[in-house]
C-alpha cells in the first residue's frame, strides 16, 4: 500500500485507538509521559512499518505491543545515563510481569482505571477533570484551556501538577477496592458528564456536537454501571442515552441549533431512548435516586412524548421540584420555571426567570433566551428581541448564535 | 513507596484516659504493619510546650523556646512506612486514632540513594557489656 494511504489509515487508527493504546500503556508502564512518549513513538513506528509489512490483523494490540518495546527503550537509555537506578530496574521487571496475557475486557477497563486514577479524591477537583480531559480523552490543553475559560499555559500548568502528584504520592493505576469505590464515584461521575456535555454542547466553537466525545462518554459511563449498578450511575448512563437520543434531531442542515420544541421527533434514535428509558426504570429500581436519576427522568417523559404539547408537563414540573427541594441551584430553578409555563402559560414561568436574568443567571446566555422565548409567546416582540440581544452577546457556540440572530430577525419582522 | 504519616492535633482534644487507649491501639497498629514488612518506624512526640527551635542567621545561632509555627494544631507523632500506593497510605492513615479527632497528613519520601542505613541506639558491643 502506498505510504500515502498507510498515512490515512494510521491517521485514523490515531483518531478511534489513541486513547485506549495510552491507557493500557499507563497501566504497564505506570508513567504518564513515558506512557504518552511511547504512544506517539508507536503510532511514527506503524506508518513506517505497516507500508512494508501490511496492516497487522490487531492494529491495536500491535500498536500497545510497540508502545511497550519503546517505553522498555527509553526507560533503558535512562538507565544507562544513570547507572544501576533500582527503582528504573524494578519497573523494567514490572512491565515484562505485566505484560502477561490479560482478558480482553480487561483491557477494555483500561480506560476506567485511567478515571479512577485521574479523579482521586487526593487532586484538586480543577485537576481531575482537565487531566480526565486531556489523558483519558486526549483533548488537546487548548481545547481544555477554552473550555475552563483560562489560558492554555496555566492549563498546562495544570495539567503537570496534577501528573506530578500521580507520580511522586504513588497515585495507583488502578480501580480502588469495592468499599473505597462508593466514595471515588461521585467524582467519576462529575467528570463524565462533563466530557459527555463537552461532546454534546461544547462551551465554544464552530461545531454544536464533538460526537466522539460523547460517545465515548457514554462508553465510560457503560462500563462504571456494569461495575456498580447503583441508581446514580444508571441514572447517568440514561440521562447521557436520552440526550444523545437527540442529536441529529437538534441541529438543522445549516448547523443551526433547533430547541425541543421544534424537534423532528421521528428524527429521534429509538434504540436510544429504548435503552435510555429501560435505564431509567433500572436506576428507579436500585435505589435512592440523585440528581442523574431524576433528569434522566425528566428527559424520560420528553422522550414518551409525540409533541411539544402532548408532553406530561405537570410531571415534569414535579420532578423539577423534587431536583430543586434535593439539589438547590439557580439553573434548576430556571428549568422548573420553564416548565411552569409550558404546563401553565408563558404568565406563569416569566417572574421567576425575570428575577434569574436579572440576578443570578445575569451571565448565563440560555436564561436570557429563556425569558425571550417567554416574551415572544406573549407576543411582547421590543422585549423578546431586547432578551434575544443580551443572549447573542452572553453565547459563544456558533450554533446557538445563530439561532439567537435568526430569532432577532424574526422578532423585528414580526 | 515509603510514606511519613505526619500526625496533627490539638493537644488537648483527648484526656488521659483517651491518650493511654491511642497509645495502646496505635501500637496494635504498628505491629500490623510490621507483620506485613512495611513498619519503618513510629512515635509519638512530647507536647509543643517541650519544643525548641534553632535558626542560624547572618551566622549567628539562634535558640528558641517553642515550636516552628504557634498554630492550634500542632504535630504529635509520626509513623514511617512503606506500602505499595497511597491508597494503601490513606487505608494505614484511616486507621490510626487520631484521624478521628485530629489530621493525618501523607506525605511522600523523597529517596536519596545513599543514605545510611538507620544507627541503632546504642552500639552492639556496648549494649552486650551492659547486660553482661
Amino acid at each position: 500500500m502506498p505510504l500515502v494511504s498507510i498515512r490515512q489509515v494510521v491517521d485514523g487508527i490515531y483518531r478511534a485507538e489513541s486513547r485506549r493504546v495510552f491507557a493500557t500503556l499507563v497501566r504497564m508502564v505506570g508513567d504518564f509521559d513515558l506512557a504518552e512518549d511511547a504512544m506517539q513513538e508507536a503510532f511514527a513506528a506503524a506508518v513506517e512499518r505497516w507500508s512494508a509489512d501490511g496492516i497487522p490483523e490487531n492494529p491495536r494490540a500491535w500498536l500497545v505491543s510497540t508502545g511497550r518495546f519503546k517505553a522498555i527503550d527509553s526507560i533503558r537509555r535512562r538507565e544507562s545515563a544513570k547507572a544501576g537506578h533500582a527503582a528504573i530496574l524494578e519497573r523494567l521487571d514490572q512491565i515484562q510481569e505485566r505484560n502477561g496475557a490479560r482478558a480482553a475486557a480487561e483491557i477494555e477497563d483500561d480506560r476506567l482505571r485511567l478515571i479512577f486514577t485521574c479523579c482521586h479524591p487526593a487532586i484538586a477537583e480543577e485537576v481531575q477533570i482537565a487531566l480526565t480531559l486531556r489523558e483519558v480523552c486526549g483533548l488537546t490543553t487548548e481545547e481544555i484551556a477554552r473550555a475552563f475559560l483560562t489560558s492554555p499555559q496555566a492549563m498546562a500548568q495544570r495539567l503537570v501538577r496534577g501528573k506530578a502528584k500521580i507520580r511522586d504520592a504513588g497515585i495507583p493505576f488502578e480501580l480502588p477496592e469495592a468499599d473505597a469505590m462508593e466514595e471515588r464515584l461521585d467524582a467519576v461521575l462529575a467528570v463524565i458528564y462533563l466530557v459527555f456535555n463537552e461532546g454534546y454542547s461544547p462551551s465554544s466553537g464552530v461545531s454544536v456536537v464533538r460526537a466522539d466525545l460523547s460517545a465515548e462518554a457514554i462508553r465510560l459511563g457503560r462500563l462504571v454501571a456494569e461495575r456498580l449498578p447503583d441508581s446514580e450511575t444508571l441514572g447517568l448512563l440514561a440521562l447521557m442515552l436520552l440526550h444523545e437520543s437527540r442529536r441529529t434531531a437538534r441541529t438543522d442542515a445549516e448547523g443551526g441549533i433547533v430547541t425541543l420544541e421544534f424537534q423532528d421527533r421521528s428524527a429521534w434514535n429509538e434504540e436510544a431512548i429504548a435503552e435510555g428509558l429501560r435505564t431509567v426504570s433500572s436506576a428507579f429500581q436500585a435505589g435512592p435516586v440523585g440528581p442523574y436519576a431524576i433528569q434522566a427522568a425528566i428527559a424520560a417523559v420528553h422522550a414518551e412524548a409525540k409533541s411539544a404539547e402532548s408532553t406530561d408537563w405537570g410531571r415534569i414540573v414535579a420532578l423539577y421540584e423534587i431536583l430543586r427541594q434535593q439539589f438547590p441551584s439557580p439553573v434548576i430553578d430556571l428549568n422548573h420555571a420553564v416548565a411552569l409555563a409550558m404546563r401553565d402559560g408563558p404568565e406563569a414561568g416569566l417572574p421567576a426567570i425575570v428575577t434569574l436574568t436579572e440576578g443570578k443567571l445575569a451571565q448565563y446566555h440560555l436564561a436570557h433566551a429563556a425569558r425571550a422565548d417567554l416574551s415572544r409567546r406573549m407576543g411582547r416582540m421590543a422585549e423578546a428581541e431586547a432578551s434575544y440581544r443580551k443572549a447573542l452577546e452572553l453565547a459563544r457556540l456558533e450554533p446557538e448564535r445563530k439561532y439567537l440572530a435568526r430569532r432577532i430577525a424574526e422578532s423585528i419582522g414580526s | 513507596m515509603k510514606y511519613m504519616l505526619l500526625i496533627y492535633g490539638t493537644e488537648t482534644a483527648i484526656d488521659e484516659d483517651e491518650r493511654q487507649a491511642c497509645m495502646v491501639e496505635s501500637t496494635a497498629v504498628c505491629h500490623d504493619l510490621a507483620a506485613k514488612g512495611q513498619f519503618l518506624g513510629a512515635s509519638p512526640l512530647h507536647p509543643v510546650s517541650t519544643a525548641t527551635s534553632v535558626r542560624i542567621r547572618e551566622g549567628r545561632k539562634l535558640v528558641t523556646d517553642g515550636p516552628f509555627a504557634e498554630t492550634v494544631e500542632q504535630l504529635g507523632g509520626y509513623y514511617l512506612i512503606d506500602v505499595p500506593n497511597l491508597d494503601e497510605a490513606i487505608a494505614v492513615a484511616s486507621k490510626l486514632p487520631p484521624s478521628k479527632w485530629g489530621t493525618v497528613e501523607i506525605r511522600p519520601i523523597y529517596v536519596l540513594d545513599d543514605i545510611p542505613e538507620p544507627s541503632r541506639n546504642e552500639p552492639a558491643e556496648a549494649g552486650a557489656d551492659l547486660r553482661s
